[in-house]
């Protein structure tokens, strides 16, 4: 299989749940081109050593994908896929969002929206986001109390976070019927695989431009009654920042509150119901953890490892000739780092396929490396584990129903559309 | 408890900080700070931010260590 | 050497650590994971349990965490016999022994030295001994120091701006008190970074409102009547009312009781290969007795086998588990000490991170960032390869220079292809002129294979 093989396999849907093989596949050549010039990076060391080089740009502006997407490049026309892809892309006109642009302005934009939601100038925000979260996985577990089947992601995994994320940026939760669509279908829409060439596959991707369309609209809407009124939460702070680095531009703000909006749930979903899932398919594990919970946040990590959120984000570039592996990287070419594949490398994570508790902690990719490490890491954790520990004190003898699950189609952001689990019973909340 | 941030290791990624706020602390943009000997009722928080960082550089003895007092 | 074979060593021998800091813990945890299971005996002249020294001169002195709070966990069981607050007072190489300030001596089949540093003292014993006159090494120096601060002094004095010193100056600000800090080098941390990094950090200080004052030297400290300290003498003629005086004159090899066991030990160290290996004082290796930690001195491969002492965290940690492993295994199994050093400093709100060894750089080149912000990385060159790099407030691309260090890579290095800074062309870095030491090591003996190396003591 020649790596361009193995990436179109990785990102086929049906592949979806067990994507693996074909990273290992991939790994042969750990720097690999692959269709349209792209580099496509799997060995561990090489994904670390490239998401801390500063040739490595994360604005989309300075790569040539876009323009390979486009106006297709000499290996081959352009799909309708890539030209979906690039739409989506090319979209955010103006002013761009922190995880698609580089230094200075991402340090920037990273400090001006961390003032609103971390250390140092926001300490307690995320801590008291915990007793809110034990509250709303109680309540979510009260409300199944009785059944003896739930889907743990629509019933669990997706409304905590949902409403931890809305809380922090002020918005409605009650608007999360409408935007939950939009966001579903917009992730929908983003396909690298095969299937976006389908009938099928166009249509997603139109409906997930109507879907982004109304997204923006939907959250202009906020910005602007922010404007006026102000109000609680960080988009209003953002909107009125009076902090060091001054306010973001508008286009700024619009632009990161939807990336907090749909990154701050989104992969915290996936990890949440991956946990769940890992834990099933692993016998004994769930005991071990209801007996010794404090084994909880490693399990999580490991999970992570196991089973990325975010498989990998298509939006990097070389700046120059970058040597890496024995290939050299040519200026303006795109770079995907394969977080996925580096996790499951066994040069670094020895018996990589295997979950285990007792790993020796290792310094995995799954929530990105360098400066664009996950933004949102601790409340995702904080919730996860919230999550988590309360699933396993209350859900009794939970049994997975199908294996493996069905999954949602996006490659980038990966994780199970339904995972339903038959149990005997929910535990009263007890006292903690 | 007792633990040691390896800040050479450290980086400052700050994604420990808000799991255990008693016990961290970010000084500045990316200077963590922290009580070497935090208080026993600050152990799962304690837990959740040492598995958190992502350079492992927050050690913890050994009898606080979960990972080495499990055995397969 | 060992007589017996070494399965017999690593079963019944005995082991004596003298020093139980960091690198002694953790040379004794390591012992233990190399499997040795004799009789371990850790020695230290202080009376607590190993503690982490970092937070001493920081969240300590801020009254957050309490002096004897920073206990070092343990990585391992180790079952050592541990005899805390007895110095070792000398080592007879003969008997394999060491002498103990308590009269009693320990008898070893292999030794690891881990003594450390201690603060240099104000010079003069008469001012040093003046109420209000303090250093900052240990946990007691810090439980002291943190209850003057906290009993607000006027205005405190810090003799010396290299990272100790810079790191109080930024504790007394943070609780506002007053502070004048004298350094005789041109800048703060002019001997680590050099003076153009220095310029930056001196200004940090103003900016921060530390009264710094530069190329000026501290010659005399005045009582007052009840002996405490209240007036320093400046070199350039000023008088300053103080009552507090925070000497940061760097540090002194803990080398004094092996004197007499002919060893390569002097101010700058104790001497041993790249495997922790002590060399006498002939510069020949020992067989059974190894090194770790800020006291040792190793040739280091990647700065043209000079030999450095490397007073750094991770210099103790990983020296340590080498200098175990080298003590417990065949000699072709022996490891190399191959650290890349590095070391950070939380000052100003700013955090300071260095790799590689600045100072053995003498051009210097801003790479990322912006100096103004004091967000930036820079990296030092010598001879046309990197060396080092310094991150302020820049960490998270700490590791790409480390990387290009390891490789000896071509300095300037390849240019960030963002956030360049406004002028990134090298210009010389500007460290202050080293000291040079007065020879302490003479060779007697006429005919060549008659030579000897003499120690001859410095004062001290």
């Amino acid at each position: 299989m020649t790596p361009e093989q193995a990436f179109a396999e990785a990102m086929k849907f049906e592949n979806r749940p067990n994507p693996y093989p074909f990273f290992d596949e991939l790994r042969k050549t750990p720097v690999a081109r692959t269709a349209h010039g792209i580099y496509v990076v799997t060995g561990y060391k090489e994904i670390i050593a490239l998401a801390h080089d500063p040739r490595v740009s994360s604005d989309l502006r300075n790569g040539s994908l876009l323009a390979m997407i486009r106006g297709g490049d000499s290996s081959g026309a352009p799909s309708d896929a890539d030209s979906g892809m690039a739409e989506m892309l090319d979209k955010y006109g103006g002013d761009t969002m922190m995880i698609l642009s580089d230094p200075p302005d991402h340090s920037r934009m990273r400090r001006q929206a961390m003032r609103h939601f971390g250390p140092p100038h926001c300490p307690d925000l995320i801590p008291s986001m915990e007793e809110y979260s034990v509250r709303i996985v109680n309540d979510l577990l009260d409300k199944l109390k009785g059944k003896h089947r739930f889907d743990v992601v629509d019933d669990y995994a997706y409304p905590l976070p949902v409403a931890v994320i809305c809380k922090i940026l002020g918005v409605p939760v009650e608007d999360e019927k409408q935007f939950h669509v939009w966001i579903a279908e917009f992730l929908g829409g983003m396909d690298l695989g095969p299937e976006a060439a389908t009938e099928e596959g166009k249509r997603r991707q139109a409906k997930g431009r109507e879907s982004r369309t109304e997204l923006t609209k939907y959250l202009i809407g906020l910005i602007e009654r922010a404007e006026k009124k102000g109000g609680e939460g960080m988009i209003a702070q953002l909107v009125h920042d009076t902090g060091p680095d001054g306010r973001m531009s508008s286009s700024e703000i619009l632009q990161n509150c939807i990336l907090l909006l749909v990154a701050g749930h989104d992969s915290t979903v996936n990890l949440l119901a991956h946990c769940v899932l890992t834990l099933l398919r692993n016998p004994g594990s769930i005991d071990k953890l209801r007996k010794r919970p404090e084994l909880i946040p490693r399990a999580i990590e490991e999970v992570l490892r196991l089973e990325s959120s975010v498989q990998f984000f298509p939006s990097r570039s070389a700046l120059s000739d970058i040597e890496i592996a024995g290939t050299t990287i040519p200026s303006g070419a795109p770079i995907f780092l394969m977080y996925t594949a580096g996790n499951r490398d066994p040069a670094q994570f020895p018996d990589p396929n295997t979950f285990s508790l007792e790993r020796d902690a290792k310094e995995s990719l799954g929530w990105g490396a360098g400066v664009h490490t996950c933004f949102g890491g601790p409340l995702a954790r904080l919730e996860v584990n919230v999550g988590l520990e309360t699933f396993l004190r209350r859900v009794r003898n939970p049994r997975l129903v199908v294996d493996p699950p069905p999954y949602r189609p996006s490659q980038i952001f990966r994780g199970p559309l339904h995972c339903e689990i038959e149990i005997d019973g929910i535990e009263d909340r007890g006292a903690s | 408890m007792r633990i040691v941030i390896d800040l050479n290791k450290c980086l400052g990624y700050a994604q420990c900080v808000p799991l255990a706020p008693e016990v961290l602390k970010l000084s500045g943009e990316e200077a963590v700070m922290y009580d070497p000997n935090p208080d026993d009722t600050q152990r799962l928080r304690v837990l959740r931010a040492v598995a958190s960082c992502p350079v492992q550089a927050i050690l913890l003895d050994y009898r606080d260590d979960p990972g080495k007092t499990t055995k397969p | 050497m060992i007589t017996r074979s070494l399965d017999a060593f690593k079963a019944n021998g005995q082991i004596v650590i003298v020093g139980a800091s960091l690198a002694g813990l953790r040379g004794a945890e390591a012992l233990r994971d190399e499997g040795f299971g004799g009789r371990l005996t850790i020695i230290g002249d202080e009376p607590h349990a190993p503690y982490d020294r970092p937070p001493l001169s920081k969240q300590v002195l801020e009254g957050w965490v309490k002096a004897d709070r920073t206990k070092l966990p343990h990585r391992r069981e180790i079952d050592a016999d541990w005899r805390l607050g007895v110095a070792a007072t000398g080592l007879d190489r003969t008997k394999k022994l060491v002498r103990l300030g308590d009269g009693t001596e320990v008898p070893f089949d292999r030794l690891l030295i881990t003594t450390g540093v201690r603060a240099r003292q104000w010079p003069n014993p008469a001012e040093a001994g003046l109420e209000g006159v303090f250093t900052v090494r240990t946990c007691d120096d810090a439980a002291r120091l943190q209850a003057a601060l906290a009993a607000r002094p006027r205005r405190v004095l810090i003799i010396g701006a290299g990272y100790i010193g810079s790191e109080m100056a930024s504790v007394c600000r943070k609780l506002g008190l007053d502070v004048t800090v004298a350094e005789r080098a041109a800048a703060p941390l002019a001997g680590a970074l050099g003076n153009v990094i220095g310029a930056i950090a001196a200004e940090m200080q103003r900016d921060a409102g530390v009264d710094l004052r530069t190329g000026v030297s501290v010659s005399a400290l005045e009582g007052d009547s009840r002996g405490h300290v209240c007036r320093a003498h400046l070199s350039d003629g000023t008088r300053l009312d103080v009552d507090l005086v925070l000497a940061s004159l760097g540090s002194i090899r803990n080398v004094e009781w092996l004197d007499g066991a002919r060893l390569a030990a002097g101010y700058w160290g104790l001497g041993c290969d790249a495997g922790c290996r002590v060399f006498d004082v002939h510069g020949v290796v020992t067989d059974d007795i190894f090194v770790a930690g800020d006291v040792a001195r190793s040739p280091h491969v990647l700065f043209g086998y000079q030999f450095l002492s490397m007073e750094h965290w991770d210099n103790a940690v990983l020296g340590a588990a080498v200098a175990a492993h080298n003590m417990v295994c065949e000699e072709l199994d022996r490891r190399a000490h191959l650290l890349v050093p590095t070391n950070w400093s939380g000052q100003f709100g700013v955090n300071i991170k260095s790799v590689g060894v600045p100072s053995f750089g003498d051009e210097i080149a801003f790479t990322q960032g912006a100096v103004t912000e004091r967000r930036f990385a820079a990296a030092y060159g010598r001879n046309g390869r990197i060396v080092g790099a310094v991150t302020f407030n820049q960490g998270k691309w700490l590791q790409h220079y480390e990387a290009l260090i390891m490789r000896s890579s071509p300095f300037p290095p390849p240019p960030a292809g963002f956030d360049v800074p406004a002028d990134a062309r090298s210009v010389p870095a500007d460290f202050p002129p080293r000291g040079v030491g007065a020879p302490d090591v003479i060779l007697t003996g006429h005919d060549p294979n008659e030579r000897q190396a003499e120690l001859v003591q410095p004062p001290r």
